[in-house]
């Protein structure tokens, strides 16, 4: 792989939802993980893709383009240049630059070489992982990485493997491993109704988690719809059309179960 | 809110607009008497003056704590006819229009009408200025490249410092008389002119003196028969109070506010000046007042916020004068832009915010007013808390207060010359003028067309619209070799008509020195006095002339698609990009989505729009900054539209960027509507190459939902980005908290809605790229967070 040239599909400024601060959210291209519920669905694939009817979104570079294709290659320089735009804001607000996708570990070379870059130029980085990889590329970021948003989804390996596509093992290894080798994880937790909210389910995590070292904060993220048009205009089929978000009490009674971790908790993220 | 406070907010929520003949007819039956045959033109405009205040009714609302009103009640208008004359038609639509009217009763009508109109003919100012101007002003003015605020208003554009706090109109009496006696006759040509003016000023004192006694002698009276003997105390304090200022220097709270208000009621009696005077730096200015009455036990806190309220039900209850000329369909408004300061940095550059600051805040929240409008400065010196503040009023979706930048106000003022105290003590006035408050004339003189400019060049000077060659002919299309050939006729036209409006302004203002002097204003305004020279004749310390700028990101957007379409790509020749626009896009919907969506926008962080901001800023400030007026100052620039990006869209064709002919310009310095997909970060950049320093204030309008700022987390971070805005020199921002009326106009028409950005579950998104049920649930919980 090209670690010169990343296959993005989104940058997101003022993103204030994907770690501390004010930042800048990249979308990396392509993902191991098919979850149901996945909300960005656009990502899934590694090569862009056609759609109908996608939203005119500018891009870097002066490229004013509204093809129809979603994701896009961008070289290190060119996506160096649109994270420091918003350097100010980042230094006012404690903010950074997160890497998020898809699953930025898939593109690795590139993705060490811009955690490298981004600390060199004095930005915090965050990371949105779904910890399905190998544990020898985590290692290679750790010391460029401030901060690791892990999703945990379903403790049950079978369910794990029906609802995301893959097997838990690995990702669950690497986050016990992560967990000793830094100090600074955001465990993401998506509540899922009757997926990943079942009392089975939240027993297990507690359990695990409370084994676990370094972790900074839990972001429980209620399920939401958003995604339906996505599905729509991907013509792909939309496993959880008919979900319905959960409300606001049932969130605070998931929050109140986690409370006995000690961890502080967020819902939403 | 007490049960008066709610009795008198409701009164002035549903008292009618009205016309009122009152002032108009004193004014006219003094200038008909043979005391106005007498004198010099500032004596007797004082003398008149003098003449309304002894005559005018007295008005005192059941249970309130201060008095004065500009007409006889509660939201009758006065009107200006030595300014301007309304005519039987513009009394008609002002009563019936459907919004922003005035009703006016059969007497009203008659007596403007039969008595007032007639004798004013030929002499008001508005007949002065037609008849002066030259025709090429005219023809511009038609063509709708610019518009003149003095037209029909008095050029005010200045607030209240902490003078009245500190001295009684007494005190200023000694201080006209301490200069008349130093006027030099044997070497100073213009003392006689000097004396008199000076001689009107002390008349004027003396009015508003005896002005406040007729509410104080009414007082006693109603004091007397009063059967509640809380309200009878209250009535009698109140005519003690009356009695004690403006004539001498305040001693308590509830005295420094009422004499504010007769001031303020002084001010706009003598004329009806743009923007409406205000008292500026109000938690300075009343805190020591605050302090001293709460430590002594005069006052508690509760009465306090009570009689704040009801100064803050005084200014509701005066709205902006009625104007002449007018259309149904005319946007108006009845805000007369009385901006209240609070926050922001004392005279040695220090925090400034104390407790009055945060009383001041509630009591914003509480009322809710359309009037006074309000504002928070902040400095890097204010604490997070004043933002924070600010923030969850902002959040309650009124649109108050706006937020500005106290370091970027002062070096603006440096920069034009002010000593560095003087701009610590100032602020913003108005929409976001800055300004060296009770020190400054910083007038506004008329909005600017930008885009037109445009228009104009690609039409080779001719109007379509009026159907006319105003400007000069600046090359055929087909001439211009490159963007940069083309760009210079664009500049060349625009300094043109820069020059017709500077010409303009110079006639007019001398026309306002000669003939409508503002002796009572000049009082308040350093250094009339010293100087012996009215507010309208340089008298002021300084004395600025601004032309304000609209449609900045429509105006970029265009010269960037015709760089990047015409020039760069060579899609089209600029003749075939003309004929596109004669026809409005008709039948070319591809060309237009292309300009709409495939052309560089202003608004994104993109240095290819953003280069050519800076190029028509940096032609826009050229042709004016620093140009002399002729009251001593400077001509000067500043950005904002209020609504006037309605009126220039609405004289202006189709443009390059793919806007439809009529539809508004770009306001402020915001991006076209939906120009900006970036999200705030990206506005706020390519706002901020924009030079304020070198500008005497820009307007920057950005819109959220309600739920962005639900959390303490969420106002945070809109504090951070309000905060690197500032550290980049911002002037101003304001947030337009969107309600879910607004959303459901974007439902319908996506396209001037691709900016707004909502909170939707953990995560924010564009609200035109969610699914129609999704939209819809925002849409209802918005409208349950309004509750």
């Amino acid at each position: 792989m090209n670690n010169n040239y990343a296959f993005i599909f989104d940058i997101k400024k003022y993103s204030v939802n994907d770690g501390p601060g004010i930042r800048t959210t990249i979308f990396f291209k392509g993902c191991p993980l098919n979850c149901f519920w996945c909300h960005n669905p656009e990502s899934q694939n590694y090569n862009p893709e056609e759609i109908q009817d996608c939203s005119f979104r500018w891009r870097p570079a002066n490229n004013y383009s509204n093809s129809n294709t979603i994701g896009y290659k961008i070289s290190l320089n060119e996506l160096l240049r649109e994270i420091e735009k918003d350097n100010l804001f980042y230094e006012e607000s404690r903010g950074g630059v997160t890497f998020s996708g898809g699953e930025p570990m898939l593109q690795i070379d590139f993705l060490q070489n811009i955690l490298c870059e981004s600390k060199n130029r004095n930005i915090n980085t965050a990371i949105d992982t779904t910890g399905y990889a190998k544990y020898s590329d985590f290692e290679k970021i750790i010391k460029y990485t401030d901060i690791f948003l892990y999703d945990l989804k379903l403790m049950n390996d079978d369910l794990h493997k029906y609802y995301c596509g893959v097997s838990n093992k690995i990702i669950h290894e690497n986050l016990i491993k992560l967990s000793n080798d830094t100090k600074k994880i955001i465990l993401r937790i998506p509540i899922i109704p009757s997926i990943t909210d079942t009392e089975e389910n939240i027993n297990l995590m507690i359990n695990f988690i409370s084994k676990l070292n370094n972790i900074l904060e839990i972001d429980l993220l209620p399920f939401h719809n958003t995604a339906k048009s996505k599905y729509e205009k991907m013509k792909k089929e939309n496993k959880v059309a008919n979900l319905v978000p959960p409300n606001a009490e049932h969130m605070q009674l998931i929050k109140n179960k986690f409370s006995v971790l000690n961890i502080p908790i967020k819902i939403g993220g | 809110m007490t049960d008066r406070i709610k009795k008198l907010r409701d009164q002035s929520l549903t008292a009618i607009p009205t016309m009122s003949h009152e002032r108009a007819l004193l004014l006219t039956q003094f200038y008909k008497s043979s005391e106005a045959q007498k004198y010099s033109v500032p004596v007797t405009r004082a003398l008149a003056f003098k003449y309304i205040l002894e005559n005018k009714e007295l008005c005192i609302n059941d249970g309130e704590l201060f008095v004065g009103e500009k007409g006889p009640e509660p939201k009758a208008t006065p009107t200006y006819p030595e300014l301007c004359i309304h005519s039987k038609e513009d009394l008609e639509i002002l009563h019936n229009r459907e919004k922003v009217w005035f009703k006016s009763s059969e007497e009203t009508r008659e007596i403007i009408l039969n008595e007032v109109a007639p004798f004013w003919k030929g002499k008001s100012i508005r007949e002065k200025i037609l008849s002066e101007v030259d025709q090429e002003w005219i023809d511009a003015y038609k063509a709708g490249v610019f518009t003149e605020f003095m037209e029909q208003r008095a050029p005010g554009h200045t607030v209240a410092d902490d003078k009245i706090y500190k001295k009684g109109m007494l005190d200023f009496i000694q201080d006209i008389r301490s200069s008349v006696s130093k006027l030099d006759f044997y070497n100073d040509p213009e003392a006689f002119n000097k004396r008199e003016e000076l001689k009107a000023m002390e008349i004027c004192a003396n009015a508003l003196i005896s002005f406040a006694k007729r509410y104080s002698k009414k007082l006693y009276q109603l004091a007397e028969t009063e059967k509640d003997s809380i309200r009878k105390l209250e009535l009698e304090t109140m005519a003690g109070i009356c009695e004690r200022v403006p004539a001498n220097a305040p001693r308590t709270f509830w005295e420094a506010l009422q004499y504010y208000w007769f001031v303020h009621i002084g001010v706009t009696t003598e004329l009806n000046t743009w923007d409406s005077f205000n008292p500026g730096r109000l938690d300075q200015h009343l805190y020591p007042f605050y302090k001293r009455d709460i430590e002594s036990g005069l006052l508690t806190e509760d009465f306090a916020r009570e009689l704040l309220q009801s100064f803050w039900i005084k200014f509701n209850n005066q709205p902006a004068p009625p104007k002449v000329g007018v259309t149904a369909q005319e946007s108006n408004t009845y805000t007369d832009f009385c901006l209240i300061n609070v926050g922001g940095v004392n005279e040695l550059g220090e925090d400034a915010t104390n407790e009055m600051t945060y009383i001041l805040l509630d009591t914003i929240e509480e009322m809710r007013l359309l009037q006074p409008s309000s504002m928070v400065q902040v400095s890097k010196k204010n604490p997070d808390r004043i933002l924070k503040r600010a923030l969850k009023i902002i959040r309650t979706g009124f649109g108050q207060p706006s937020i500005f930048n106290t370091d970027a106000i002062i070096q603006e003022l440096t920069r034009q010359g002010k000593s560095i105290i003087d701009a610590r003590l100032g602020g913003a006035s108005g929409c976001v003028e800055a300004g060296a408050f009770g020190k400054e004339s910083y007038i506004l003189t008329g909005y600017f067309n930008i885009p037109k400019i445009l228009e104009l060049t690609l039409n080779n000077g001719f109007d379509p619209r009026t159907n006319k060659q105003i400007g000069i002919k600046t090359g055929e299309l087909n001439s211009f070799k490159d963007y940069d050939e083309f760009y210079k006729a664009f500049e060349k036209q625009l300094n043109h008509f820069i020059d017709i409006k500077i010409k303009g302004n110079l006639i007019i203002e001398r026309i306002y020195a000669e003939y409508m002097p503002a002796p009572f204003m000049s009082i308040l305004i350093d250094d009339c006095i010293a100087k012996g020279k009215d507010y309208n004749n340089g008298g002021a310390r300084y004395n600025s002339s601004y032309i304000q700028g609209v449609g900045i990101g429509t105006i970029t957007d265009s010269l960037a698609s015709i760089k990047f379409n015409v020039f760069d790509k060579k899609y089209l020749t600029l003749e075939e990009l003309k004929k596109i626009l004669d026809n409005n896009f008709n039948d070319n919907d591809f060309i237009r989505k292309m300009f709409l969506y495939e052309s560089p926008k202003y608004g994104n962080d993109d240095d290819y729009a953003d280069n050519i901001t800076r190029q028509v800023f940096e032609s826009y400030f050229k042709a004016i900054d620093g140009r002399p007026n002729t009251k001593g100052g400077h001509f000067r620039v500043n950005l904002l539209p209020t609504t006037c990006h309605v009126y220039f869209g609405n004289v202006l064709g189709a443009t390059p960027d793919g806007r439809l002919a009529k539809e508004p310009v770009s306001e402020g310095i915001s991006p076209v509507q939906g120009a900006d997909v970036n999200g705030p970060t990206a506005v706020i950049k390519s706002a901020s190459k924009i030079d304020h320093l070198r500008t005497g204030g820009t307007l920057l309008n950005q819109k959220f939902t309600p739920n962005f700022l639900s959390t303490e987390e969420g106002i945070e971070k809109v504090l951070y980005l309000i905060r690197t805005y500032f550290r980049m020199d911002g002037h101003h921002i304001q947030f337009n908290v969107v309600n879910a009326e607004t959303l459901r106009d974007a439902q319908k028409h996506p396209e001037k809605y691709r900016d707004l950005i909502v909170r939707v579950a953990g995560y924010s998104d564009y609200f035109v790229d969610l699914g129609e049920d999704l939209q819809n649930e925002i849409i209802r919980r918005t409208e349950h967070m309004n509750l």
